[in-house]
């Protein structure tokens, strides 16, 4: 059994950020994450981080930007903690040597971003995300702080009360992939999930293969609900054959949309006759999936984006790696020729839910991230406002975690006396129920009796069966076939567009894979570096992430940001101003609401028609 | 599950499993003019064909990989299929056993580094395509395999945390929390190629000095430094700690210019450009103290 004050596990950018912070408040940290941190999918990011650095901008312009952005569904608090903390934050990666792109003066330079009012998006070329992984992670090494890489986590130790608000998560549970042995790792303070986003539960995503959804299956299970998962983004720009994003800097530096009828149909048919392409990525994505649908997309599937007019030199300047990416997986120069693009899945704006200082209801358990819920981007994130929730929430959860007191949250977090109950919305099939295989343990038995040692032992073991049990099984079904299946539904039904009827049928389909699932056993027999069985438990863990977002899409009958319902084309305010809350209760899903904050520190964000 | 099911046929390979001593990279030509069209023809001669890899497999663990041989696949083409979709259509729909790293699929990530028709490359980013067949996958040389494509990248890791890759800014006037230290365009354009680093190995991997000098800095760390030394935010004292670090004996002095982590390098670094402007760097601070 390894043991230290804070576990953080996953090393992208907000679980780097949570790592220093911890050690910084005086913490014996590790983190422990199942790629090499430098392989986190952050290092994908292209465009940039919003910070309200310049004269001109300030925290509250960047905070009302984001509440309309999010449709009115982010709380206030953590979209003002935000906007306050993003500048500190961007200006320390750059004391800490992040090349960000600079001025004539010197300075650090800014560029827009859809949805923004200030050009106040910081920027490394095309290669944000890149540079502020590597900067990051080198302060983690400059600091010595212990690193566990390719190590899987499997399960939290976490005690069993009935009320999840009385649990407590004393550690993880994880396996070395490269030589299979299981361990405990016993956190004396507190667990940071930093797991990052769950893209992989669609089969046309940006997102990278590790985008699994594990920390927020992990979190579900031990009682933590799962906030507002029906709000996935799908970013207006990506290439048609891999999902590989092109930048929203693209857009930002003046790139043109066109349909194959060579108009600008952002403005030609009305979609945003104010901001055309920067519009938010909501109206972007439905305006090119409408040109497509009406007749007018390239192909039958996508539109073109082209930047030739912005000249060899800025795009060379400032977009050169969009060139490497439309050439290497498209095979087309965008200096000259427009690049193909459709939407895909990019961005999940819920996660586990969570308090401003990163705290879940379960005692000790921490999130960060995209894999967490604050919630900043309500119904629809703004480009360039997740790389500043990393950092600034990334490291409140770090120093809360290690013990550093960041006042009273006004987000509160779980079941209690402030939400609303359950849903009258029939379901078509009975959501979750699964039997001891697909669980793969919940939280440990033991209760309040039980001492930390003995519930990380009894995870453990738990851990060790399932595990064997998946490899000595003979024959069966395998985790791709799972997986295909899982990610052809969700795209079919619970994508840009949703009807009730598709919705339904994907939840019914999600059903089949959960009892496909009871079924499922690893083929490789090798204990070494065995990605069969990894993919395998990930599979597991994709399953109830999918089931979350389709009945988050089925509940909330209205339209509102990224959430579009056919049979209902309103933003209904009176009844809908309110979070989706899933939480795992005896082995099945159950819902409930808990009130949108729009309460700020100087003033109440009024909910206004949101145009472009 | 796909009914085109192929039995992976098996063969001896001649390497072993260390891979040590494998014939170093000959360099290809990836890019320049006409490209685009020349890859949209070869690509619309493979359609609706199947692509014959022949990829290594080798598992301590398990008694008829423990010694090492090739398996050949053979994988419907589709538009735009690179060498990481290759391996992962013959691992998803024909040998779910089939193990390698890869993450991003865009570059970025660098966890897939492989021996493509012997040359070090991104599996990600070869387009399929653009290769001879039957395309030959393999292991990175001069690394330890620990199972099938995947090579231990402890001592490559080692090397870069050897060169204190991190900002020193100690000897640097304090800043305003509030308040960027400032950078010419100029001297980040200068850092820029050597910041683009995604460690995937590659460089390291094709270099015939590493793989006789185990304790060879190597192109990659030697790059990570570069970065540093050359960046005007870090002050005097800290660029001198650098360049001794640098000038060691299996430091920068160690290149014969071979050029071979150049070549191969997916992110278009010029490595052995910034080992030598790094010795040139040494000599000079050396002339200044003797
Ligand atoms: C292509 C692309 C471009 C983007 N561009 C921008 C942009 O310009 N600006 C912006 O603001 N946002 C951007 N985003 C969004 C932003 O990059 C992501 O939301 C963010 O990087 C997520 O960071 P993270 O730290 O939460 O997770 P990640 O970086 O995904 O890290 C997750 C970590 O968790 C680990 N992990 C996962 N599961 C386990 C497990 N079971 N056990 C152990 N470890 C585990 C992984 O190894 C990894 O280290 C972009 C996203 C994409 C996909
Ligand atoms: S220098 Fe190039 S080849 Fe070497 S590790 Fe970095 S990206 Fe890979
Ligand atoms: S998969 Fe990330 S670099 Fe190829």
């Amino acid at each position: 059994m390894y043991e230290h004050d804070v576990i953080v596990v996953g090393a992208g950018g907000a679980g780097l950020r949570a790592a220093i912070a911890a050690h910084e408040a005086g913490a014996d940290v590790a983190m422990v994450t199942k790629l090499h941190p430098v392989r986190s999918h952050t290092g994908a990011a292209e465009g940039g981080i919003n910070a309200a650095l310049q004269e001109g901008d300030d925290w509250e312009l960047h905070a009302y930007d984001t509440m309309k952005g999010s449709d009115y569904l982010g709380d206030a608090p953590a979209v003002e903690t935000l906007a306050q903390d993003a500048p500190e934050e961007t200006i320390n990666l750059e004391h800490w040597g992040m090349p960000f792109s600079r001025e004539e003066d010197g300075r650090v330079s800014q560029r827009p971003f859809g949805g923004l009012s200030y050009p106040r998006t910081t920027y490394a070329g095309a290669e944000t995300g890149h540079h502020l992984l590597h900067t990051m992670y080198e302060q983690v090494v400059k600091r010595g702080i212990q690193v566990y890489d390719e190590w899987y986590v499997m399960n939290l130790a976490t005690t069993d009360e009935a009320d999840p608000n009385d649990r407590e998560c004393h550690g993880v549970v994880a396996y070395d992939v490269q030589s299979g042995t299981i361990e405990g790792f016993k956190a004396n303070q507190g667990v940071v999930l930093a797991t990052g986003g769950p893209g992989q539960a669609f089969d046309h995503t940006t997102n990278a293969v590790s985008c699994t959804g594990d920390g927020h299956a992990m979190a579900y299970r031990a009682g933590a609900p799962l906030e507002d998962m029906e709000f996935i983004q799908f970013h207006p720009t990506s290439l048609p054959s891999t999902g590989v994003l092109i930048s929203e800097g693209v857009r930002g530096e003046g790139g043109i949309l066109y349909n194959s009828e060579g108009e600008r149909f952002m403005f030609e048919h009305g979609y945003a006759n104010n901001s055309g392409e920067l519009a938010s990525r909501d109206v972007v994505a439905r305006a090119e999936l409408t040109e497509v649908d009406e007749g007018r997309g390239v192909e039958d599937e996508y539109v073109h984006l082209d930047m030739r007019h912005l000249g060899e030199d800025r795009i060379m300047d400032r977009l050169e790696n969009i060139l490497h990416l439309a050439e290497d997986f498209e095979g087309v120069d965008g200096l000259v020729e427009p690049m193909p693009v459709k939407p895909g899945q990019h961005y999940a704006m819920g996660g586990i839910e969570v308090d401003e200082n990163g705290q879940t209801c379960v005692d000790g358990l921490y999130a960060a991230g995209e894999c967490a819920c604050v919630s900043v981007h309500g119904g629809n994130r703004l480009g360039g406002n997740a790389l500043p929730e990393l950092i600034v929430f990334g490291k409140r959860a770090g120093r809360h975690a290690a013990g550093d007191d960041l006042g009273e949250p006004k987000i509160r977090t779980g079941y209690g006396d402030d939400v609303e109950d359950e849903t009258e919305t029939e379901l078509p099939v009975a959501p979750g129920e699964a039997g001891l295989d697909a669980t793969g343990g919940v939280a440990a038995d033991g209760g309040v009796t039980a001492d930390p040692e003995g519930i990380l032992e009894r995870t453990v073991e738990t851990a060790r069966e399932r595990v064997d049990r998946l490899m000595d099984k003979e024959d069966g079904v395998q985790h791709a076939e799972i997986r295909a299946k899982l990610q052809k539904a969700m795209t079919d039904y619970v994508n840009v567009f949703r009807t009730e009827e598709g919705v339904k049928k994907a939840l019914e389909i999600i059903r089949e894979c959960r009892q496909e699932y009871q079924d499922v056993y690893v083929d490789d027999p090798s204990r070494t570096f065995n990605t069969d069985l990894q993919q395998t438990i990930e599979t597991r863990n994709l399953i109830d992430v999918a089931e979350s977002i389709a009945l988050g899409a089925l509940v909330r009958d209205e339209f509102r940001g990224a959430h579009w319902r056919k049979e209902h084309q309103e933003r209904k305010d009176e009844e809908w101003l309110k979070h989706t809350l899933i939480s795992w209760d005896d082995g099945e899903p159950s819902i409930f609401y808990r009130p949108v904050i729009l309460e700020g520190q100087n003033k109440t964000y009024e909910p206004k028609e949101r145009s472009y | 599950m796909s009914t085109q099911q192929a039995e992976p046929e098996s063969q001896e390979a001649p390497e072993d499993p260390e891979m040590k001593g494998a014939e170093s990279p000959a360099a290809e030509e990836q890019k320049g003019g006409g490209m685009v069209e020349e890859h949209a023809e070869k690509e619309a001669e493979l359609e609706g064909e199947t692509v014959h890899i022949k990829v290594f497999r080798y598992d301590p663990e398990v008694a008829d990989k423990q010694e090492p041989r090739f398996d050949d696949f053979h994988v419907p083409f589709t538009k735009g299929m690179t060498v990481l979709d290759s391996v992962m259509y013959a691992r998803d729909e024909y040998d779910s056993s089939l193990t390698f790293r890869h993450s991003c699929r865009q570059a970025v990530c660098g966890s897939d580094a492989f021996f493509v028709n012997g040359k070090q490359r991104l599996g990600c980013k070869t387009q399929i395509s653009d290769l001879e067949q039957p395309v030959r996958i393999e292991p990175l040389p001069h690394q330890e395999v620990v199972k099938d494509l995947v090579v231990d990248m402890d001592h490559f890791y080692d090397q870069m945390h050897a060169v204190e890759p991190y900002f020193q800014d100690e000897d640097t006037p304090e800043t305003d929390a509030l308040e960027e230290q400032r950078q010419s365009p100029e001297n980040r354009e200068k850092i820029k190629m050597s910041s683009r680093c995604i460690w995937c190995g590659a460089c390291m991997s094709s270099c015939n000095i590493a793989a006789g000098d185990n304790e060879y800095l190597g192109p990659a760390a030697i790059n990570k430094a570069y970065k540093f030394a050359m960046d005007d935010r870090e002050g005097e004292e800290i660029k001198e700690h650098r360049l001794r670090i640098l000038e060691q004996e299996h430091g920068v002095w160690r290149c014969q210019t071979q050029f071979s982590c150049t070549e191969v390098c997916p992110k278009d670094i010029p490595l052995t450009e910034h080992i030598q402007e790094l010795k040139r760097e040494a000599v000079k601070k050396n002339l200044k103290f003797w």
